[in-house]
């Protein structure tokens, strides 16, 4: 009896179901608990089914590649612009003309070409220790190369794609010989090596054995409503007009439609939804991050930590640039 | 022992099989080297120049630490449980197993969690004594040991085998001989168990080559995570896929070196443990050997544990819905399927090398057991891209129906057996070793065709292997992560799958509920391996 059952489960595996017009596919690097909720909800407005798979950013890719002209998806999310890039580069990706994400989207924020858009905007900025730390001593990314901060800051692995942006940005505004000079600065004033996660680096500033990092908000916002009482803020760097790099960096987390969609219309019409009033809160404030649509508010505990002026260059840029900044972390010793 | 056997077998027909189980193997490791058409000296220049030297370093230590931390923790826990009587041996004898259970990039966020800075135990300690400054943990020590914990009952599940069958006569020939106790241990009973100990260190060995998982937590370094940079960060999958025949070739050579060191050795059974008593401990002995089995059950199982669950408490309400009766179903089908065809493949193979004379058939067997030193994530692409290539073959003369492979579970069977034949093949290999050409004479000497031996001398004599073979393989298919993600179909999400959405975005706290699930679902085969072990060895 239980033989059956496996043989049939294999079986009904065997075939994959075919895809059908009020459908749409999704590979997805934001995870399921992330996306799923807005899925669910995009179904029951619209009676279209939304089927996705998630992994990381890079088998998704080489997945999509492989299957080429016969890929089930239609639609490749991820969670920053660097990947997004990648793929548009690599041809995983299509041109999509759509006034609604034009009018959704600020300018800064989607592919020039049309081919990704940001659905979700994370802000990298700093968090330190209230107690060992007044807010006058801070200013900018760069200035956490100087000397005072020897032995004051955490950073997370510059393995991770947020560092990898933020860097690329920082390349793309300042140069790369004084970006270089910047992040050697970073490492000959870390207190501990570079954490695994930004959620690391906070506790350990949390715990005095530094005073300042570098983090994605919403990593902070779900900290501090575990663990309330942990004496941390969040400063908002580079915000004077004089700054050469104008603004926090943020990134994205967006998605594009793949260049063999079997449903590109559907594809580009889940687009539009997610970047609506009726979905960016619900795709945002679920993870505690920005909304994209400017016309839509973020949720009142991001709200809660103030507003601050962004970097408006294009977070195309932070793709194009990205294997420079990789290599750059590399010759700066940055692990 | 005699020199020549008589040919009761086409031995051509055993290498046929054993190539075409090989063949697998060489699909993706094709696919790796394919890449070698796309030449990236530039970027293998910038990786030399500053990344390769000290990570290169990094390796060979992680790698020495763990062979020698396994093989200590493993070798004695299995001494002990086998041969000798002390308190607390009947449950330490099965409860050892259980970090198999635990992946160990979950045990290494747990220690961190606990022992770094900002952790309780540091934290404690500062508000008792003031600044104190305790080692590094995230360091090449703290990654060793932790490796070292998670990864030891490989040594201990394959060498409590050997030691149980034949530990204790070989220390009583010794004794005879007049060699003490410990003399006994070392040069006798030690050496004879070496090819049980060396497969088992060389699994954990190959699972810390291509570990990506620990070494992300930890941030350290190694051969395997510049694999992943240049494909991640650096975009080149061609550069990752160079890298990684260059890995695979050193472990090819590890295990060549390894096998050609032993080679010119036999090894057989000497008897039957059921006859021999056990070594009784008594006094200072006893502690000990109760205190170091309790301490590695301790730090590698029961800490780890109590704090995942203690994570897992506050969400159960929030995360744990129905929706998990289907991970953890999906997990249990496809990690005992999996198990079972892979402990079928590893029977045929080992088969394959004891009956077929050809000179080339220990090579074969290298190479058909090499998917277990692939990166994970490298061999899943290195499956994929044939089999969609197929596929769109298949849709292109036949339509868009006939496109069935990909998304299939068979291959992902399949991309299982490639990575775990192994991890089967291992522990079936040297079990079979221990049955000698002797009683493969004897039997044919009764009329035993060569099925009728399979099945009714060599199946029986090797069931504590075989079972070993299954849990391991279970275990490891259950915590898989990148062939899972990469192969599943639409729908078909495991406890592994949890475990990665929670964690790539940093909720470790909620990939607690899915880890403990997975510790659970480990748990039954372990009961089963005991149950059988106990049958077996009384």
């Amino acid at each position: 009896m239980s033989r059956f059952a496996l043989l049939l489960s294999l079986l009904f595996a065997l075939v994959p179901a075919q895809t059908r017009a009020d459908e749409v596919v999704v590979y997805s690097a934001r995870n399921e608990q992330l996306i799923k909720p807005l899925f669910d909800a995009y179904t029951q407005r619209t009676g279209v089914t939304v089927r996705f798979i998630t992994d990381k950013e890079g088998p998704l890719m080489a997945r999509l590649k492989a299957e080429d002209r016969n890929t089930p998806a239609d639609v490749l999310l991820t969670v920053d612009a660097g990947n997004l890039w990648q793929a548009a580069a690599e041809g995983l990706l299509r041109p999509v003309k759509s006034p609604i994400l034009a009018a959704n989207i600020p300018a800064h924020l989607r592919d020039p070409d049309n081919q990704w858009f940001g659905l979700s905007v994370r802000a990298r900025t700093i968090v330190y220790n209230k107690n060992r730390v007044k807010p006058g001593e801070l200013s900018t990314y760069e200035d956490l190369a100087s000397p005072k901060w020897r032995g004051r800051l955490c950073l997370r692995t510059a393995k991770k794609v947020y560092n990898q942006s933020l860097v690329a940005m920082m390349i793309h505004e300042l140069g790369e010989e004084r970006t270089e000079a910047i992040v050697k600065g970073w490492v000959d004033n870390l207190a501990a090596p570079p954490f695994a996660d930004d959620t690391q680096a906070m506790e350990a500033v949390a715990a005095g054995q530094c005073d300042v990092t570098l983090v994605n908000t919403y990593y902070f916002g779900r900290l501090m409503e575990k663990k309330p009482n942990l004496p941390l803020a969040i400063f908002w760097p580079n915000q004077a007009a004089k700054s050469a790099m104008g603004g926090v960096h943020v990134n994205i987390s967006g998605a594009g439609v793949t260049r063999h969609a079997k449903n590109p219309a559907g594809a580009v019409r889940l687009l539009e939804w997610l970047s609506s009033e009726d979905a960016q809160n619900l795709f945002a404030d679920v993870n505690l991050e920005y909304p994209v649509n400017p016309r839509v508010a973020p949720d009142k505990v991001v709200a809660a930590w103030g507003s601050f002026k962004q970097n408006l260059v294009n977070v195309e840029a932070a793709g194009r640039l990205q294997t420079k900044a990789v290599r750059l972390m590399d010759r700066a010793g940055y692990k | 022992m005699p020199q020549a056997r008589p040919r009761t077998w086409r031995p051509d027909g055993w290498l046929a099989l054993a190539l075409a189980i090989a063949a697998l193997v060489l699909i993706p490791v094709a696919v790796t080297l394919a890449a070698f058409a796309h030449p990236q000296a530039e970027l293998l220049a910038h990786l030399a120049e500053f990344v390769l030297p000290e990570l290169v370093a990094n390796t060979l230590w992680l790698g020495a630490g763990v062979a020698v931390g396994v093989g200590v923790i493993g070798v004695s826990l299995a001494w002990l449980t086998a041969v000798c009587e002390f308190p607390g041996r009947r449950f330490f004898n099965w409860a050892l197993l259980l970090p198999l259970a635990l992946p160990a990039y979950v045990l290494g966020f747990v220690v961190i969690g606990l022992l770094d800075f900002s952790g309780p135990l540091q934290s404690a300690l500062r508000a008792a004594f003031g600044p104190v400054v305790l080692p590094q943990i995230r360091s090449r020590f703290g990654v060793i040991v932790t490796l070292s914990l998670a990864l030891y009952p490989y040594v201990y599940l394959i060498a409590r085998n050997a030691f149980a069958t034949q530990g204790a006569v070989a220390l009583e020939a010794a004794q005879s001989l007049g060699h003490s106790r410990r003399a006994g241990f070392f040069r006798v009973a030690l050496p004879m168990a070496r090819p049980w100990i060396a497969a088992g260190v060389m699994l954990a060995l190959m699972e810390t080559l291509a570990d990506f998982g620990t070494m992300a937590v930890f941030n350290y370094d190694t051969f395997t995570t510049a694999i992943y940079k240049a494909w991640f960060s650096l975009f080149s999958l061609p550069a990752a896929a160079q890298l990684a025949s260059i890995l695979i070739a050193f472990v090819l050579a590890m295990v060549v070196i390894e096998q050609r060191s032993r080679a010119a050795m036999r090894y057989g059974a000497v008897g039957r443990a059921a006859h021999t008593r056990r070594i009784r401990l008594s006094g200072a002995s006893a502690v000990l050997a109760s205190g170091w089995a309790g301490a590695v059950l301790t730090l590698a199982f029961i800490v780890p544990v109590t704090q995942l669950a203690l994570w897992a408490l506050p969400i159960l309400g929030e995360d744990l819905d129905a929706r998990y009766w289907g991970f953890f179903r999906h997990s249990l089908v496809l990690a005992g399927s999996g198990a079972l065809l892979v402990v079928a493949t590893s029977v045929l193979l080992a088969y394959a090398g004891r009956e077929s004379r050809s000179p080339g058939m220990p090579w074969v067997q290298r190479v058909a057991t090499l998917g277990y030193a692939f990166p994970g994530a490298v061999l899943a692409v290195g499956l994929y891209i044939p089999v969609a290539w197929l596929d769109n073959l298949l849709i292109d003369r036949f339509g868009a129906a006939a496109g069935v492979l990909k998304g299939s579970l068979v291959v992902m069977l399949l991309a299982y057996l490639v990575r775990f034949l192994a991890v089967g093949f291992g522990p079936v290999d040297s079990g079979l070793q221990r049955i000698t050409r002797s009683i493969d004479d004897a039997a044919r000497s009764l009329g035993h065709t060569l099925r009728t031996r399979l099945a009714r001398v060599h199946l029986p004599m090797l069931r504590a292997s075989l079972v070993t073979a299954a849990t391991l393989t279970f275990v490891d298919i259950m915590k898989e992560m990148p062939i899972t993600l990469m192969t599943r179909p639409f729908g078909w999400d495991t406890l592994a799958v949890r475990v990665f959405e929670m964690t790539s975005e940093g909720q470790w706290e909620r990939a607690a509920l899915p880890a403990l699930a997975i510790v659970i679902a480990g748990i039954i085969p372990v009961m089963i391996l005991t149950a059988h072990g106990d049958r077996a060895h009384g």
